[in-house]
């Protein structure tokens, strides 16, 4: 389906759904509490059939997070991207691990390097940091004088 | 770090797999729970050679971060690097002169000819034979010598940059390349008969880690570990990047989704990149090696993904770019993560010693998964 495509069936879909256009995919720009439905409709949707969840990626934009979903399709070869906002005070967003099995882990990478808490994931732990780590890495404001070198 | 495991019911025994264990080929370390030799639960612990690559990125220029790459997956490092020249060049729309494309695709696919014979003798010491490693390794030395005489260095080549690559080709790189593959093409039937067929091996790989189409699409599995499971998921014939989409090769698909079909379409995939450099060799254009480009490199204001094939599947470069000299955040999505995703699903219910024939034909390389 072209980009053009997915926006008609999208937004039939889900009317007041925000798109961002220009770039090589089509974007989604949504907030943490409508992501778990507007994902579930993109994957069960005969037609969109959003089965490939191939990166999924926290941003640290200084006033909010992002969790970034990269979705393709592997029947129809379309590929669309959903940017969730999430609030940098409660950074909490629901987990799609149960539509996506592979969120399960990218969503843990997420948790140990943002803070970010996904909600419903059936075993959030520090996946690279040691269980003791204070602070989140990927954040902007993150300081580590010891083993951060700055250029 | 025990509570975590959960399931522990009375009888079950906890096990620590690695991190120094020989069949994890590096430091990953796996919580086993175990009922008698039977897999209950594989739960992975990461960290141990974390570098957090993309906080590192986040102040590196964008000549300066490419570098790095080459130490995520370092038996693809070519392809890493390659990956991340893309996304700057997509940024800078930067065409690439026909000698470079050329040259990057046959050092790309020389690199996962290597990738693959490592992982051919790796494979088979994991489930007991031996003698593999070494025959593996004599014709892999080829490769490295190739490398080392073009891009200086055997294993973290830092060869392709934006624009291009950085030097021309050794004068001796197309007389050895051609005696390679002289030398491989009469190997690769010789590895053929020593492995493939032997029914002590075949017993160890035939319908083990079985893993569904299904499965390996919502795990996220890409590369041969998931064209073992009839996924058509080789991102050089589905978004082909600088010449695939001119060459003539086939996608290796098989449908068995166990340890077996995975070990074919690697085996097969050699075969594949074998023909490629064929291809090439004879056909390398005259030309310049590099686009001129700037000495600092700004990309505008945007985010941009590039997609590539490594040796173990999809990787992918998210960057976004506010404008300046330096990315705002780099995520790669690294193929052995989201297959390392996988193994507690392929190994549930198969026996201890499956653990490491499935390991083996996910081949994972820990650097990779860790970043």
């Amino acid at each position: 389906m072209t980009n053009e495509a997915l926006q008609e069936t999208i937004t039939a879909l889900i009317p007041d759904t925000q798109f961002e256009t220009g770039a090589e995919w089509l974007t989604i720009t949504t907030d943490a509490v409508a992501i778990k439905p507007l994902l579930t409709a993109l994957r069960q949707t005969a037609g969109l059939d959003f089965d490939y969840l191939f990166c999924l990626s926290g941003v640290d934009w200084k006033t909010h997070f992002n969790i970034v979903y990269h979705l393709s399709s592997t029947t129809q070869r379309h590929t669309v991207v959903v940017k969730a906002k999430v609030n940098r005070d409660n950074p909490e967003i629901d987990t799609v691990s149960d539509i996506w099995r592979t969120a399960e882990f990218h969503e843990l990478e997420a948790y140990d390097l943002f803070g970010i808490i996904f909600t419903g994931h059936p075993g959030l732990r520090r996946l690279f940091l040691t269980d003791d780590w204070k602070g989140w890495p990927l954040r902007k404001d993150y300081e580590d004088p010891i083993n951060m070198i700055k250029l | 770090m025990f509570e975590e495991v959960g399931t522990t019911t009375e009888g079950d025994l906890v096990i620590n797999v690695g991190p120094q264990h020989p069949a994890t080929h590096g430091v990953l370390h796996l919580v086993l729970t175990l009922n008698g030799e039977t897999i209950k639960n594989v739960e992975p612990h990461l960290g141990y050679i974390h570098r957090s690559i993309e906080k590192m990125s986040e102040s590196l220029t964008y000549r300066q971060f490419i570098y790095v790459t080459s130490r995520m997956d370092y038996l693809s490092s070519h392809i890493n690097n390659h990956a991340c020249a893309l996304t700057v060049e997509k940024g800078l729309q930067i065409e690439v002169p026909a000698r470079a494309q050329v040259i990057r695709v046959l050092m790309d696919e020389l690199t996962r000819l290597a990738s693959h014979q490592l992982w051919w003798g790796a494979m088979a010491m994991d489930v007991g034979a031996l003698t593999p490693f070494f025959h593996a390794f004599r014709e892999r030395e080829a490769i490295n010598e190739i490398m080392e005489e073009t891009c200086g260095a055997r294993l973290t080549m830092n060869y392709i940059c934006p624009g291009g690559v950085m030097i021309d080709l050794h004068p001796n790189f197309q007389r050895k390349v051609k005696e390679f593959i002289t030398l491989f093409k009469s190997k690769i039937d010789e590895y053929d008969e020593m492995v493939t067929g032997n029914i002590i091996f075949q017993n160890r790989m035939k319908g083990i880690g079985l893993l569904s189409k299904e499965d390996a699409i919502s795990y996220g599995v890409s590369g041969p570990a998931a064209r073992g499971s009839g996924v058509s998921c080789d991102i050089r014939k589905l978004y082909p990047y600088e010449i695939y989409g001119s060459l003539n090769f086939e996608e290796i698909l098989e449908t068995g989704g166990d340890c077996f079909a995975r070990y074919l379409v690697r085996f097969k995939e050699m075969r594949q990149s074998l023909s490629i450099i064929e291809q090439l060799i004879d056909n390398i254009p005259e030309g310049d090696f590099q686009a001129k480009t700037k000495a600092v490199l700004k990309l505008p204001k945007g985010e941009f993904y590039s997609r590539v094939e490594t040796a173990r599947g999809e990787l992918g470069v998210y960057l976004i770019s506010e404008g300046g000299t330096t990315p705002y955040r780099v995520k790669y999505r690294s193929p052995g993560f989201s297959n390392l995703s996988a193994l507690n699903h392929m190994s549930k219910g198969y026996k201890l010693g499956d653990l490491v024939a499935i390991m083996g034909t996910l081949d994972l390389v820990i650097p990779d998964i860790d970043r």
